[in-house]
């Protein structure tokens, strides 16, 4: 079965220079039980995408057409804001990036736990209990005393588990992670990526997951969702992106990726170029200006095309593998 | 419902509120206003028990009696026990500052939530309103509506609010605008909160302390406010005694017997700075920056 299935979704904000194609044409399906990476450059349109899901865009945004469809037939778009907020929370959580800033600093821990569970209908000690519970399970310790604690007693790291807990508290049937580990250092974030995975497994939820980080997408995800100026330009199962990049984006984005250096280099490799406007999209290949394989076909809007099992790669020469360049 | 959301002060340890309250006692300043307090609202409630005389009993006989044994502050120009008049006063005057405060930090506090949190038309209107109240002086605006509504104190009540809700208005507007964009805000929202539960439960902790020191700062302002419309007689209506009248039974004959307007002034003055001062330290105690200690 399919939590969340994206389809075509066109994301358009009016601003003052003209409407500003946000995301054009995304596809993607989030299966049960089973992690999806969102990866790209920053400016790609994941926070677009998220608040597209949530029913959150900016006053100025709206959606162009496409159908966000949750946990079978309910489509996202079509949702009134109060429908919306319903699924917000109970069915759809979101974890955000920065864990500092996540946690009322007024309100101690146990009452902001207490307090999110307003809808489940418990009585308030079962909440307490629930709280202490979902604490123990993201290893805090000590968590009958921690719900008694405000936000500044604890560190980066156990406030974003904190969060995470929150978020899970009502056993969502997604989960939308934005960048959680980014804000945390090197050793925390392998913790709480491996956290994450235990409790993704005990509640049996997905998660749609949204990094920069190659590395913890690797480790993490299922599936990978590959975007690049609000587009989907590649997407398919962890082992197919990695292994077998069909897009030339993808190929590069990899290869920058400081992990793969095996060399020692004064700069990291960078993909020339910039991002174009997204108020005057080119007509054809969004990556074409930056792209070392560019074709003349190019300047024509490429396909979809499917390589197998999920694959695929928004691109026309997809079908024919890269040939390796004679250094 | 509202079960689900857990007091923040109940919730809080004990040893906080003790180490705020030790720290007020720390304080010179903070002792001397926390005294003039409690001496103004005890002399206020107690009143019955610390004098036996009626403050509104006419006694023709006694008129300008000086401050002696058996009239502890003297008499006025009708023979009236001055310190009964000055305590029962004190109940007028604080009674005044509490009820009056009370509503209109109620209603200043959900006006600016209201105008920060809402929609933008609507700030700008309310912000408009707000100025405008406040661009009318205190005593035309008292004037104005003690012509509508007779001298009474439901006139100083109505007066007092007019006067202050659009201050503490304006200042739970600009904290709400400052939070309402905050990543706990934003993530409530995307679980689901609706805005009356985010203002409730995420807003409302965060700017209401600071407020509530605030108000109590100006206590004085208001007892001011009462005893000059008193003064004026647009007040308390005789023979109700008020802080303002007896300044004004005094004034008349303030040169042969003084001592009417001082018993009406001195009281004011004393709890002018006995709420500044209190006001002043507490907000101290309670300044996030010292409490790391």
């Amino acid at each position: 079965m399919t939590v969340l299935s994206i389809s075509n979704l066109n994301v358009v904000f009016s601003t003052e220079d003209g409407p500003l194609h946000a995301l054009k044409d995304v596809s993607f399906d989030v299966p049960a039980n089973r992690i999806v990476g969102i990866v790209g450059e920053s400016g790609c349109g994941k926070s677009t995408l998220i608040n597209a899901i949530l029913g959150l865009l900016a006053d100025n945004g709206h959606i162009d057409g496409g159908a966000i469809r949750f946990e079978g037939d309910t489509d996202l778009t079509t949702l009134g804001p109060d429908a919306m907020r319903d699924l917000r929370g109970p069915r759809i959580a979101t974890v955000f990036q920065d864990p500092m800033g996540a946690l009322n600093p007024v309100l101690s821990v146990g009452a902001q736990m207490v307090n999110i569970q307003y809808r489940s209908g418990r009585s308030k000690a079962e909440k307490r209990a629930r709280a202490v519970e979902m604490l123990e399970q993201v290893r805090i310790p000590d968590a009958a005393a921690a719900i008694k604690r405000y936000p500044h007693e604890f560190s980066g790291g156990m406030k974003q588990r904190i969060a995470i807990a929150m978020a899970l508290m009502m056993e969502p049937a997604l989960l939308i992670a934005d960048e959680p580990t980014t804000a945390l250092d090197a050793t925390l974030e392998v913790a709480t990526i491996e956290m994450l995975k235990d409790l993704q497994q005990k509640i049996g939820c997905s998660i749609l997951f949204i990094s920069h980080h190659l590395g913890v997408i690797a480790e993490l995800c299922d599936d990978v969702v590959v975007m690049y100026a609000g587009e989907v330009v590649e997407r398919g199962t962890t082992r197919a992106i990695f292994n077998d990049p069909r897009h030339p984006y993808t190929a590069r984005l990899l290869e920058c990726d400081p992990a793969r250096q095996t060399e020692r280099t004064r700069n990291l490799p960078t993909i020339p170029g910039e991002i174009p406007d997204l108020r005057a999209r080119p007509p054809g290949c969004i990556f074409a200006n930056r792209c070392h394989r560019r074709e003349d076909v190019c300047a024509r809007p490429p396909p979809d095309i499917q390589i197998g099992g999920g694959h695929a790669a928004r691109c026309h020469l997809a079908d024919m593998p890269e040939m390796e360049v004679a250094p | 419902m509202s079960e689900a959301v857990s007091d923040p002060q109940a919730a809080k340890p004990p040893s906080d509120a003790w180490r705020a309250v030790r720290r007020l006692l720390r304080e010179p300043l903070g002792v001397l206003g926390l005294t003039l307090v409690l001496l103004m609202v005890g002399g206020a409630i107690f009143a019955d028990l610390l004098t036996s005389w009626d403050p509104t009993r006419i006694n023709p006989r006694d008129r300008f009696l000086g401050p002696g044994a058996e009239h502890l502050l003297g008499t006025d120009q009708l023979g009236r026990d001055l310190f009964a008049r000055v305590l029962h006063g004190g109940r007028v005057a604080l009674s005044v500052a509490l009820i009056a405060t009370g509503i209109s930090l109620v209603i200043g506090i959900m006006l600016g939530l209201i105008a920060g949190y809402g929609p933008r038309w609507l700030d700008n209107l309310m912000i408009l309103l707000f100025d405008s109240v406040k661009s009318f002086p205190t005593v035309m605006l008292a004037l104005a509506l003690v012509t509508l509504f007779g001298p009474s104190l439901t006139s100083v009540v109505i007066v007092v609010v007019l006067v202050t809700v659009p201050g503490y208005a304006r200042i739970i507007r600009t904290q709400t605008i400052a939070l309402k964009n905050s990543e706990y805000v934003t993530a409530a929202r995307s679980m689901g909160a609706s805005p009356a539960r985010i203002l409730r439960v995420h807003i409302l902790p965060n700017v209401i302390g600071p407020l509530v020191i605030l108000a109590s700062m100006d206590i004085p302002v208001v007892i001011g406010i009462e005893a000059g419309m008193s003064f004026l007689g647009l007040g308390v209506r005789p023979p109700t005694p008020s802080w303002g009248s007896i300044l004004n039974d005094g004034f008349t004959s303030i040169r042969d017997t003084p001592w009417i307007a001082v018993a009406g002034g001195i009281p004011i003055i004393l709890v002018t700075l006995g709420f500044t001062f209190l006001g002043e330290t507490l907000r101290d105690v309670f300044d996030p920056r010292l409490k790391a200690r």
